[in-house]
């Protein structure tokens, strides 16, 4: 049975799918499918419940949640894709360096990556952010770098045990050189982990932008970001409950139909996975 | 076993030396005078020259880092800029209230997660395997700061059983705990059930069963106390989400820990201070991989004498 057929048959990774496919058209089509302007505020409606005209009620400024909730799956998919493939080619490069270089070089950069690694989840994240200043674009570096160290390990571990093997020998002997050997005989032996763990990263870095932007550290008013939309809503918790809990829910299916795709995918790539990672 | 810990303690001085050296570095890279933007741009030129000096700004990164570093070496970890306090005192006042939550919640999450999984690979497949397997999808991709608001809106707010924030009782720890707990029940139920469930079809298990060992001996003598070493390792992980988690539950319940230091003092500028509450996080983090290190070979004893 193929992998895209294991697939299939996994029906909350299906679900998943459908989830994701659902955000992508919903960012693609957000300037038709919102019923108003995600900056349009009406202080005289602010922290309206939701009903016939504002589905999900409205936040502290009058301005729609519901419009604000599909913009913002834009700022989630945007900064998710751009840190996956930060982490995804800063990792390739260094990993691929490390492995075939090795020696002291290999050794050096294996340190440094376990000291990026003794970073508690997020705060690494934030000493960038403090450092770089707040904004989505330093948001999505932030998010990325966060990323880098693992693919790295990952693409080194894949290396070090192919250099080895008597296939990739043999294309050395007959004279490959360090790219192509990569492109033919190593990429495609590391790409079934890579396309798991980015899937199971895009959730991790939606999360971090989340997380970054309800701190006030990522992405800045009045850009519609879930995490900035949870913030604002904090502040009338008490009052208008809605307007914080809301855009979370985004966030939540956002993240769980990634995460879903990343189980289906490894179990369907390699079913000797099940339930590892 | 004493030079097991030993040599793990030398090991872990140059990566706690690389934490400093990347948290310099990124403060160094800012764009901008440093010293402005903490002071902000009115100040006098008598306190920027003063700041200036203090930081040592003058002096190349690398005097500056070894400068930093002897005199953490010494306790000294210099005085932070918004409170003008020593920062070994900011963050002593701070940090009790952060081991009082992540410790909470890791105990939380630990037990939950445990009798969760044990209970899941005891009975695969069965409905409460689905709904638990359900849960911690859920679990992990709840944003933790959005799940402690929705437990003050239906805790606080609408049963008024719970205090909204603060600290100081028992009671205001509940909510914050239970919080940060959940994205780690939900990664120790998923791995504990992998695990057990691996042991459970090992030889020696069939052996125990065989010779009429009870169910409940097989689980607890046989395959937990095997199971226990993966479930260790990600607790030691797990440690890490939890400080990071720390960070946003803390800000949420306006917690008085280490977390929202953090945060404050990236707000306000106050790299001094930031470098020490990264120093800690990062300390704390590589001491509890160092003890669940240790632990193994308690579990395992084939573990510890390799060391």
């Amino acid at each position: 049975m193929t992998a895209w057929r294991r697939f299939l048959r996994n029906r909350l990774a299906v679900v998943g799918l459908a989830l994701i496919v659902l955000l992508v058209l919903s960012a693609a089509l957000a300037p038709w499918l919102a019923p108003y302007d995600p900056t349009r505020q009406s202080l005289i409606e602010k922290r309206a419940k939701p009903g016939a005209k504002y589905w999900l009620g409205a936040d502290e400024f009058g301005r729609d949640i519901l419009s604000r909730v599909i913009y913002g799956s834009r700022v989630a998919l945007l900064v998710g894709v751009l840190s996956v493939l930060i982490a995804l080619v800063g990792g390739l490069l260094l990993g691929t360096v490390s492995g075939f270089a090795g020696g002291w070089l290999d050794t050096v950069m294996m340190r440094a990556i376990e000291i990026l690694l003794a970073f508690p989840y997020l705060l690494l994240a934030l000493a960038i952010v403090a450092a770089m200043g707040t904004g989505a674009l330093n948001t999505t570096i932030a998010v990325g770098v966060w990323g880098i160290p693992t693919v790295t390990r990952m693409v080194r571990g894949s290396v070090l045990a192919l250099r080895e093997t008597e296939y990739v020998g043999a294309a050395r002997a007959l004279g490959a050189a360090a790219p192509a050997l990569l492109r033919r005989h190593i990429l495609p032996n590391v790409v079934p982990g890579l396309v798991v763990y980015a899937t199971l990263f895009m959730a991790n870095a939606i999360l971090l932008e989340a997380a970054l932007s309800f701190l006030g550290l990522g992405v800045q008013p009045p850009t519609a970001s879930w995490g900035l939309m949870v913030s604002t809503g904090r502040d009338v918790l008490l009052v208008a409950p809605h307007v914080a809990t809301v855009p979370g829910v985004a966030i939540m299916v956002a993240v769980l139909a990634f995460n879903l795709v990343g189980d289906g995918l490894r179990d369907a790539l390699d079913p000797r996975m099940r339930g590892s990672i | 076993m004493l030079t097991f810990v030993a040599r793990r303690l030398v090991l872990a001085v140059p990566v706690l030396l690389g934490v400093v050296f990347v948290v310099m570095l990124t403060v160094d890279l800012l764009p901008g005078d440093a010293v402005t933007l903490m002071l902000g741009e009115h100040a006098t030129k008598d306190a920027v020259a003063k700041l200036r000096d203090h930081l040592g700004l003058d002096k190349p990164f690398l005097v500056r880092y070894l400068d930093y570093v002897g005199r953490v070496a010494r306790g000294d970890l210099g005085r932070s800029i918004q409170q003008n306090r020593p920062v070994a005192a900011e963050l002593a006042d701070a940090w009790p209230a952060t081991l009082e939550l992540t410790i909470a919640a890791l105990v939380l999450a630990a037990v939950a997660g445990i009798l969760a999984g044990v209970a899941s690979a005891v009975w695969p497949n069965s409905v409460f395997d689905a709904l638990a397997r359900l849960g911690s999808l859920f679990g992990l991709s709840m944003p933790i700061f959005w799940t402690g608001l929705v437990l003050i809106v239906v805790f606080s707010l609408w049963l008024n059983w719970l205090p909204v924030g603060g600290a100081g009782s028992l009671t205001h720890l509940i909510l914050p705990a239970v919080t940060l707990a959940l994205p780690s029940v939900a990664m120790i139920s998923r791995m504990t059930r992998a695990a057990v469930l691996d042991v459970l079809r090992e030889d020696y298990v069939r052996t125990a069963r065989a010779k009429g060992v009870g169910e409940i001996w097989v689980l607890g003598r046989h395959a937990l106390r095997n199971a226990f070493i993966p479930i260790l390792t990600l607790l030691g992980l797990q440690s890490g989400q939890l400080m990071g988690g720390a960070v946003l539950t803390e800000t949420v319940f306006a917690w008085p820990g280490l977390g929202r230091l953090m945060v404050k003092a990236i707000f306000a500028r106050d790299y001094i201070l930031l470098q020490g509450a990264v120093l800690v996080f990062a300390l704390a983090f590589v001491v509890i991989n160092l003890l669940v290190d240790l632990s193994y070979g308690l579990l395992d004893p084939r573990i510890g004498r390799q060391g």
